[in-house]
């Protein structure tokens, strides 16, 4: 039995020492990448049996293509592709849609012009940092995130939970990088004016005291 | 700069992929609007609170699961190379 692989190894030599015949390699890539793909797929599909079935396909799936993976993606990237794929077609069949996309044909593309302005607008009293630390913090994240549109909460998860750019989570999802643009502004504007529903300090809200399309500054 | 058009390009500035220019009519509006200042900073706190949010953990009896199915394909994977 071989030791125990150490941390510092890197994901592209794990992935090349997997790719040689490396059990263990595959399995240290797993092991560092299941609670995030898990949490991704819950997150997405809010069930927890669809989240582990669409976690395991994601981490076989990956297994029998680490052939075909070239190294133009960083590993996390590929399997988060593969990931919000398979999570993607379980929705798709939940909603009973065969298109691949999606962007359905006949939706225009939201405009800037319908975005709702802020209206609860106030400092919140704590810090992100000092708010990560406690435990209903979460509840109140996923909460918040249970509410958005589906086609927002995707573009959000992809974007500003995992990291993807805006190119990388346009193509995983099949959307045009315009249509991505605008439905993350709307996540994160929606988020916002949740959140701070709850952690704005009421004592320093702020109202805007002109009609926003008016007064130039 | 009015407070509309600030939210239409509220993407590019909070990731830093503004144009130079419109970062300056940017600052210079928020530095004169205290609602516009307090929108973009908590946007910013919303992306930091949930990019460092704790990831769910793995149930236990699925994590063994995953394992035994990862070990059982890899070994039908390569008894298949010649």
């Amino acid at each position: 039995m071989t030791n125990p692989i150490p941390l510092e190894v890197s994901d592209s030599d794990l992935v090349a020492r997997a790719k040689a015949g490396e059990l263990d390699a595959f399995e240290t890539l797993t092991n560092r990448y299941a609670q995030r793909v898990y949490s991704l797929t819950l997150r997405m599909l809010r069930q927890e049996q669809d989240a582990e079935d669409v976690t395991q396909q994601t981490f076989l799936s990956a297994l029998e293509s680490l052939g075909g993976f070239r190294g133009d993606a960083s590993f996390a990237t590929w399997l988060l592709r593969i990931a919000t794929h398979a999570a993607l077609k379980v929705i798709r069949k939940r909603k009973g849609l065969d298109t691949v996309s999606l962007e359905e044909a006949t939706e225009p593309t939201e405009g800037y012009d319908t975005i709702p302005h802020p209206e609860y607008i106030a400092d919140w009293r704590q810090s992100p940092e000092e708010l990560v630390r406690k435990h209903e913090t979460q509840s109140l994240l996923d909460d918040a995130l249970a509410k958005l549109d589906e086609k927002h909460r995707l573009v959000f998860l992809l974007r500003d939970v995992e990291g993807l750019s805006v190119e990388e989570t346009a193509g995983a999802l099949g959307l045009s990088e315009a249509n991505t643009k605008v439905r993350l502004l709307r996540a994160r504007l929606q988020l916002r004016e949740q959140l701070t529903l709850t952690l704005g300090d009421p004592y320093r809200r702020v109202v805007q005291t002109h009609p926003p399309t008016e007064e130039e500054h | 700069m009015k407070c509309a058009e600030l939210l239409t390009m509220l993407n590019e500035y909070v990731d830093g992929t503004v144009d130079p220019a419109i970062c300056e009519e940017f600052e210079k509006h928020m530095a004169g609007c205290n609602p516009c200042q307090v929108v973009v900073d908590n946007i910013r706190q919303t992306i930091t609170l949930y990019k460092e949010g704790k990831p769910y953990d793995l149930p236990i009896a699925f994590r063994q699961r995953l394992h035994t199915a990862l070990r059982q394909r890899w070994s039908e994977t390569h008894c298949r190379k010649p």
